[in-house]
């Protein structure tokens, strides 16, 4: 059979499975964790300077906005930390075929949003 | 011959397991925070300080926050590698990152010992 060179992938056509997108959901968490760095640095540091310190830092944290952004880093360390243990547990080979890649992939997303939630509610 | 670049890979698996092993560091501290956190209702002002004013918290504290710059190097290294082909934009981004996480470490004693 006469394959027809070069092969055009229609990449608005391929969907990526669901392992790959627990992937690049993993990367996207991570670069949103290191680029907030600053700015959790700033939160630890004027949580335990003094009272005063504390307490402004508590107002502004109640801010709706913040909150907000807040909850989206909340999302970000949850599904790193869960996509990061299903990774280890890839290394230690507890997950080996395509079905625990899927299943496990698929236990990530529902728990780092539930968690989300969870603590979410509790926190607002 | 074999083309070794100054922002590749070290072709190595010390940056891998330092991924690991800084991870597992990052796991047990933050379950142990969320643990304490839950376990503690009413948290103020003065139960968080008391907390850091321990030096074995806040030794393993900055534990934590150094894996976690090596943690985010390899991580951020990696997504650099993928997608910024240009050696000269690569290198300047490298540089910047592990810049700004020596400062962090610095920033890092400065927090939890000058409290």
């Amino acid at each position: 059979m006469l394959k027809k060179r070069p092969k055009h992938l229609a990449l608005h056509l391929i969907k990526l499975p669901l392992p790959g997108f627990v992937s690049i959901l993993h990367r996207v968490s991570g670069l949103a964790l290191f680029l907030a760095l600053p700015l959790l640095l700033l939160m630890l540091q004027y949580s335990l300077r003094s009272v005063e310190t504390y307490t402004s830092l508590m107002g502004v944290l109640s801010h709706p906005f913040v909150k907000l952004v807040l909850l989206g880093l909340l999302w970000s360390f949850l599904h790193h930390f869960c996509a990061g243990i299903r990774y280890l547990a890839i290394d230690l080979h507890y997950i080996g075929n395509l079905a625990e890649a899927r299943s496990s992939s698929k236990v990530v997303m529902v728990a780092s949003l539930l968690l989300t939630v969870l603590i979410g509610v509790k926190l607002w | 011959m074999v083309n070794r670049v100054v922002v590749g890979a070290h072709y190595g698996l010390r940056d891998w397991l330092f991924q690991r092993v800084t991870a597992v560091v990052m796991a047990i501290g933050s379950v142990t925070l969320a643990a304490y956190l839950l376990w503690q209702s009413d948290m103020g002002y003065d139960r968080w300080t008391g907390l850091f004013s321990s030096q074995p918290v806040r030794a393993f504290a900055l534990l934590f926050l150094i894996s976690l710059f090596f943690h985010a190097w390899v991580g951020i290294r990696d997504i650099v590698m993928d997608y910024v082909k240009p050696a000269a934009v690569r290198l300047a981004i490298h540089i910047v990152v592990v810049l700004a996480l020596m400062m962090y470490s610095i920033w890092s004693v400065q927090i939890l010992w000058g409290m």
